[in-house]
C-alpha cells in the first residue's frame, strides 16, 4: 500500500460522533468524493437505524449498527475503523475488529488505554498487516482523498491550509494540535501535504514514525518528507538508520520539540505521556543534533522551521500544482423534518422507487399491482412469480361475505348515513389481533417455531404455555375431507412457482397433528398467507431480521388492509345503491341484565 | 504521566493481595506495617502482636533507594537484630522530626553531589529475618521499547548496579507472549551462579513474579534482594510503578494505592492539586506545572504539542529564569473548566509583582485547533478576565494571544473587546502569524 487512502476509502465510525462525521462529510463534497467517506456509523446504544447527515446542501443517511460484525457485513467495502471509543473500550473494539477483519488501517483517538493493552493491541495489528493510528490522535489525511475526523479542523482551515488537495509533503508528528499548524505553514511556505498522519501523543503507539515514512518512500506523490519529533523515545534514531541505509532516499526537514526539558529534572513532564526523556538519547537536543548529522534538514529552533521549509522546497524546484475543481458547502443549511424513500414528485413525473409512473401503470408495460407494491413497500423489484403470489392474497382476502365484524360495521355506518370514507375506515378500524390478525400471527408463531426447531408437538405445547390458539389454524366447516378451494389454489400456485417452501412444509407437519385431534383444525386461508409470505421473502433472500421486521411492522396486515378494503367499500356501495335505513338492532337480541348498582 | 511511583508498603500489599495466586509453592508472612510517627507505631503494636515479639527493621518509605548508605535503616541498636518495638518508636520519632538530607549518588562510600532535603514523613517497619548471603536474590522486570524484560540474579543488594554485566540474566518477551513461552524460557534461563539445588524453586518464583507484574499492571517490579529458604519467601526491598491509566480496571486488584511526591520533590501546591482534581473528572485534559511561580512570564497554551514549543521558544529567547509555569489545556474543555483553568493561573501570576519592576507576561498560546471551539473556550477566560482585573493591572500584565481553529474569529475578536472594555493590556493574533512569534513579540516590548 503506497497510499494510506484513497478516494474510493470508506470507513466505519465507531460511537456516532456527530460532529466529526459531519466534518468528514463537508469534506467529501468539498473534494467531489462520489461517495461519503463514513459507510456505517457503529452506536451499540442507540435504537435509531441510521443518522441524517448533510453532504453538501443535501441530507444523506448513514446507516447505524448495534456492533463492528454487523456493520462490516453490510459495508464490506469500508476497510479503515474509526475507533471513537472512551479509552475504556476502545481496546476492545480494536481487538474485535481485527478478529472481524477486512480492514486495512485503523485509527483510535482514546488517550490514555493501558500500556499493556495498548502494546497488545499494536503488536496483534502488526501481525495482521493492519495499520494503526494512534492511541491518543487526531487521525491523519490523504489530502484530496480521505480526511479522518476532525483533523484539519473546520472546511475554512482545510481550505486555507490546503489540504483539500495533495501537495508534495510527507507530514508525521506526534502531536495533532501541531499537525494543523504545520500543516499551515507548510501551505504557505510550500505547496501542501501529499499525507500526513499524527501517530499519537501516548507512550506506546501503533504505527510509529518510520512506518508511516517507509510508506510515503514509496508513494510517488510525497516529494520529501517533514517529520516533527518530540523528547522522549528513540523512535526518530529509526528514521536516521533508515537515511544512513538507503531505505529512505527522499529529502527530511525535522525538528524535535521539548528542547526546554534539560533545564527541569525528569519530574516535569512536558506535553505528551510519551514524551519524557529517559536518558540523554532521549533528549530533543540530542536527537536534533543526531538527525542533523544524517543529513536531515533540522533548523535551529522550531521558530526557524518555516524558513527551512521554504529553503528545501523551493530547492526542489517541482512543477507546480493545478489548483482543482472544489464544491463549496453552503454555510445555512437546515434538517429535513420528512424523509422520503419510496417515491419522488420532484421531476417531470412522479416515481415509484425510481421507475415513472407511465412505465408501470398501463397494461403494455406488464406490470401489475403487484409490481407497484413490491416497489411501494418493499423498494424492490420482485420477480413475476412474487408478484403474482401478492396480486393472488390481494384477490384472496378481498371480501368474507357481510356477516365479518369490519364488513358489518361498515354497512351499519354506510346505514347511517356516512360517507363511503367514514363507512370505510370503521371497517378498516376492526382490524386487529381477533379479525385478519391471524396472517401476522401464523407467521410471527410459525416462523418462531421453525426458527426455533420445535417439533409440531413442541410447537403444539409451546402455544398452550402462551396461552393462544395457534393462529392461521382451525376453519368454521373446511375440514381435510372438505378442502378450502383458497387455500388449495394458494399452495398449487406455491408448490409451481416458489423456489421452496420450507414454511408451508413445516406447516404441514403441525396441520397433521391438529388434524388428527380434530377434523376441521387445518391450516386455514390466514395461516396460509401468512407463511407463504415468509417463504416468499426467504426465496427472495431476506435476511431473517429483515423478515422478522416485516412482520413486526405489520406489512402482512397491511396485505390484509389492502385486500379487504375493496371488499368493505363493496359493502358500503352496496348499502348506498340499497338506500337502506339506520340500522337499530332489534331489543330482543339483546339479554338485559342490569342490577341497581351498589353504594360504596 | 502513565506510570506512577508507589510505596514500597503498597507493592508488597498488592502482591500479598494475589500471593497464592502467583506464589502458590511458596508462603509470604506479609508481616509489614505503615506508620509516620512512634506513637502510631505503638498502637498498631496492639493488634499485630509480631511488632512486639519480634525483632524489627525500619527504614523510610518514600520512592528513594540508598537508604542504607544514607544510614536511614535501623536494623541494630547495639548489635544487628535486637531492635525492639519502642527502639523503633523512639526512631521514627527522631528521623521524621526537622529537616533530613539524603544524598542519591555516592562515589564508594562517599556522598557525591548535593543532598535533597526534606521531611521523612513514612516509615516501613518489618521484623528483622535472619539468613545467609546466599538466600538473598535478585528479580526485577520492566518494559524496554516493545518488550518485556525480566532481570534475575543470584545476588541481591545493593552491590547489584556495579556488577549487573556479569550477575544479571536478562530475559526478554514480546508483549504478546504466552505464558507456556514465559515459562519455558526463564527455567531455561536461570541465572548460572544459583545453587543447582535451588535452580528449580528460584524459576519457579521468577515465573509468578513476571507473572504478577504482566497481569497486575506494573510499569517496574523489582525486589533487591529477596530471600528464599525453601518455599518461604522475604520480601527484603521492593520497587515499584503502576501503569496508572490501567486503574480503572485495577480497582480490586490495587485496593487503596496512593502516589505519593518523592522525598526531595517539592509538595504539590494547592493549586496543582485542585488543577489536577479536575482533570480527573473531564474527558479534557488540563495540566499544570509551577517552574518558578515568581518568574514573571506565565502560560496559558492549549494543546500538548504547542504547550512544549511555546516553553521552548520562551527558554531559548528569555531563558529559564524567567518562565514561570508550564502546562496546557486541550481536548475541548468546556467554557467553565477553561475559567477555572484561567482563574488559577491568573491567581498565581498576580500575587507578587516582579522583584525588578518589569511587567507581568501572560501568554495565550495555541496551535489552529482541530475540534477545540476556540470561542467557547475564550468565553472561560474573558470570564476569569472579568473577576482579576484589578489585579492583573496591579502587576501590570500583558497579554498576548495566537489561537487559530473552529470559530477562532469570534473567540479573538471577544478576547479584544473584553481587554479593552476591561482597560487591560492586550495583542491578538490569528493563524497568518507564526504560532510562537507572540514570545518574540512580548520579549520585545
Amino acid at each position: 500500500m503506497e497510499q494510506l487512502y484513497t478516494k474510493e476509502t470508506q470507513a466505519i465510525f465507531w460511537n456516532n460522533n456527530k460532529t466529526a462525521i459531519q466534518r468528514m462529510l463537508d469534506y467529501d463534497y468539498t473534494i467531489q468524493r462520489k461517495t461519503p467517506s463514513v459507510a456505517a456509523i457503529v452506536a451499540p446504544t442507540s435504537g435509531n437505524k441510521f443518522e441524517k447527515f448533510f453532504f453538501g446542501p443535501d441530507e444523506i443517511m448513514i446507516p447505524l449498527f448495534k456492533n463492528t460484525a454487523d456493520a462490516k457485513a453490510a459495508q464490506p467495502q469500508a476497510d479503515v475503523l474509526l475507533n471513537f471509543a472512551s479509552f475504556r473500550t476502545a481496546y476492545d473494539v480494536t481487538m474485535e475488529a481485527l478478529e472481524i477483519g477486512g480492514f486495512s488501517s485503523m485509527m483510535i483517538t482514546a488517550e490514555g488505554i493501558p500500556e499493556r493493552l495498548a502494546r497488545g493491541m499494536n503488536q496483534t495489528a502488526r501481525e495482521k498487516n493492519v495499520i494503526i493510528i494512534g492511541p491518543a490522535t487526531v487521525g491523519a489525511i490523504t489530502p484530496g482523498a480521505f480526511k479522518v475526523a476532525n483533523i484539519g479542523g473546520t472546511i475554512t482551515n482545510i481550505v486555507s491550509s490546503k489540504l483539500h488537495r495533495a501537495g508534495s509533503c510527507g507530514l508525521v508528528t506526534r502531536s495533532g494540535g501541531l499537525f494543523n499548524e504545520l500543516s499551515n505553514i507548510i501551505s504557505i511556505n510550500a505547496d501542501g501535504i501529499a499525507e500526513g498522519v499524527a501517530i499519537g501523543g501516548d507512550r506506546f503507539v501503533g504505527s510509529v514514525f518510520i512506518d508511516n515514512m517507509l510508506r510515503m518512500e514509496k508513494n510517488p506523490a510525497v516529494k520529501y518528507m517533514i517529520l516533527l519529533g518530540e523528547v522522549g523515545g528513540t523512535e526518530e534514531y529509526k528514521v536516521i538508520e533508515a537515511i544512513k541505509n538507503g531505505t529512505i532516499t527522499k529529502p527530511v526537514i525535522a525538528w524535535c520539540i521539548g528542547t526546554i526539558a534539560k533545564y527541569y529534572d525528569s519530574g516535569v513532564q512536558f506535553g505528551h505521556a510519551g514524551a519524557s526523556a529517559n536518558g540523554e538519547m532521549e533528549t530533543a537536543d540530542y536527537k536534533n543534533s543526531a538527525m542533523r548529522e544524517a543529513g536531515i534538514h533540522v533548523p535551529t529552533s522550531f521558530n526557524e522551521l518555516p524558513s527551512m521549509i521554504k529553503s528545501v522546497f523551493e530547492g526542489m524546484n517541482l512543477a507546480e500544482i493545478p489548483e482543482p475543481e472544489m464544491s463549496v458547502c453552503p454555510t445555512v443549511r437546515r434538517s429535513k423534518e420528512f424523509i422520503c424513500t419510496i417515491s419522488d414528485d420532484r421531476g417531470e413525473e412522479c416515481t415509484y422507487a425510481g421507475f415513472p409512473i407511465s412505465s408501470v401503470a398501463t397494461p403494455d408495460t406488464g406490470k401489475g399491482i403487484g409490481d407497484v407494491i413490491s416497489l411501494l413497500w418493499f423498494k424492490k423489484q420482485y420477480p413475476k412469480w412474487a408478484t403474482d403470489f401478492i396480486e393472488t392474497v390481494l384477490k384472496t382476502v378481498a371480501d368474507h361475505g357481510p356477516a365479518v365484524s369490519g364488513a358489518h360495521n361498515a354497512k351499519v355506518t354506510a346505514r347511517a348515513g356516512k360517507s363511503v370514507v367514514e363507512s370505510l375506515v370503521t371497517g378498516l378500524l376492526t382490524i386487529g389481533p381477533r379479525f385478519g390478525g391471524a396472517i401476522d400471527g401464523a407467521a410471527k408463531y410459525f416462523k418462531y417455531a421453525h426458527d426455533n426447531n420445535l417439533d409440531p408437538k413442541g410447537f403444539l405445547k409451546y402455544m398452550k404455555g402462551e396461552g393462544v390458539p395457534i393462529p392461521g389454524i382451525g376453519h368454521r366447516i373446511k375440514s381435510l375431507k372438505n378442502p378450502d378451494l383458497r387455500v388449495t389454489g394458494l399452495m398449487n400456485f406455491a408448490a409451481a412457482n416458489f423456489p421452496s417452501t420450507p414454511l408451508l412444509d413445516y406447516a404441514r407437519t403441525v396441520e397433521a397433528l391438529t388434524t388428527s385431534k380434530k377434523e376441521n383444525l387445518i391450516l386455514n386461508v390466514d395461516g396460509t398467507i401468512g407463511i407463504l409470505m415468509v417463504d416468499m421473502w426467504r426465496a427472495l433472500g431476506y435476511e431473517e431480521s429483515e423478515i422478522n421486521e416485516f412482520i413486526e411492522s405489520g406489512t402482512l396486515n397491511a396485505f390484509f388492509i389492502v385486500g379487504r378494503s375493496i371488499g368493505f367499500i363493496g359493502h358500503v356501495l352496496d348499502e348506498k345503491r340499497l338506500a337502506m335505513p339506520m340500522y337499530r338492532h332489534p331489543m330482543d337480541d339483546i339479554l338485559y341484565d342490569v342490577p341497581e348498582a351498589e353504594e360504596i | 504521566m502513565a506510570q506512577k511511583a508507589i510505596r514500597e508498603y503498597d507493592a508488597k500489599s498488592i502482591l500479598a493481595k494475589h500471593w497464592d495466586k502467583y506464589f502458590p509453592d511458596f508462603t509470604y508472612a506479609y508481616e509489614t506495617v505503615m506508620v509516620q510517627n512512634g506513637s502510631e507505631l505503638t498502637e498498631v503494636a496492639k493488634s499485630k502482636s509480631w511488632l512486639k515479639e519480634k525483632k524489627l527493621v525500619a527504614k523510610p518509605d518514600m520512592l528513594f533507594g540508598k537508604r542504607g548508605m544514607n544510614d536511614l535503616v535501623l536494623f541494630k541498636d547495639a548489635k544487628p537484630g535486637d531492635v525492639s518495638l519502642a527502639k523503633a518508636a523512639s526512631w521514627i520519632d527522631e528521623k521524621s522530626t526537622g529537616d533530613q538530607k539524603v544524598y542519591f549518588s555516592f562515589d564508594g562510600d562517599t556522598p557525591a553531589g548535593e543532598p535533597s532535603v526534606d521531611k521523612l514523613t513514612n516509615f516501613i517497619v518489618e521484623p528483622f529475618t535472619p539468613h545467609e548471603q546466599s538466600e538473598e536474590y535478585y528479580v526485577s522486570a520492566t518494559v524496554v521499547g516493545d518488550n518485556d524484560v525480566i532481570y534475575m540474579s543470584a545476588e541481591g543488594g545493593i552491590a547489584i548496579e556495579e556488577n549487573w554485566d556479569a550477575k544479571v540474566t536478562e530475559v526478554a518477551f514480546p508483549i504478546t507472549a504466552t505464558e507456556d513461552e514465559i515459562a519455558t524460557k526463564i527455567r531455561a534461563n536461570v541465572p548460572k551462579d544459583v545453587a543447582e539445588k535451588d535452580k528449580a524453586q528460584f524459576a519457579e518464583f521468577c515465573i509468578g513474579f513476571f507473572r504478577a507484574y504482566r497481569e497486575l499492571n506494573f510499569a517496574y517490579l523489582e525486589i533487591n534482594p529477596f530471600v528464599m529458604q525453601g518455599n518461604k519467601i522475604e520480601l527484603l526491598d521492593m520497587v515499584a510503578k503502576l501503569d496508572d491509566t490501567a486503574g480503572f480496571m485495577m480497582v480490586e486488584e490495587w485496593g487503596n494505592v496512593e502516589y505519593p511526591t518523592a522525598f526531595g520533590m517539592e509538595a504539590k501546591s494547592p493549586e496543582v492539586e485542585a488543577i489536577e482534581e479536575a482533570d480527573a473528572k473531564t474527558g479534557a485534559s488540563l495540566k499544570l506545572t509551577l517552574l518558578k511561580p515568581e518568574a514573571r512570564i506565565w502560560t496559558m497554551v492549549a494543546g500538548g504539542g504547542a504547550s512544549v514549543v511555546y516553553a521552548d521558544t520562551i527558554a531559548d529567547m528569555a531563558g529559564i529564569d524567567d518562565l514561570a509555569n508550564y502546562g496546557e489545556y486541550s481536548g475541548g474543555p468546556t467554557t467553565g473548566e477553561t475559567k477555572f483553568y484561567a482563574e488559577t493561573l491568573l491567581d498565581l501570576m498576580t500575587r507578587e509583582k516582579d522583584p525588578q519592576g518589569r511587567g507581568k507576561v501572560m501568554i495565550i498560546g495555541g496551535a489552529i485547533a482541530n475540534f477545540t471551539d476556540v470561542a467557547k473556550t475564550f468565553t472561560g477566560i474573558i470570564q476569569a478576565f472579568e473577576v482579576y482585573a484589578d489585579k492583573m493591572k496591579a502587576v501590570d500584565l500583558k497579554i498576548y494571544v495566537r489561537r487559530g481553529g473552529p470559530n477562532y474569529e469570534k473567540g479573538l475578536k471577544d478576547i479584544k473587546e473584553a481587554a479593552d472594555r476591561l482597560g487591560l493590556y492586550i495583542e491578538v493574533y490569528g493563524p497568518e502569524t507564526h504560532v510562537t512569534d507572540i514570545v518574540r513579540m512580548a520579549l520585545e516590548k
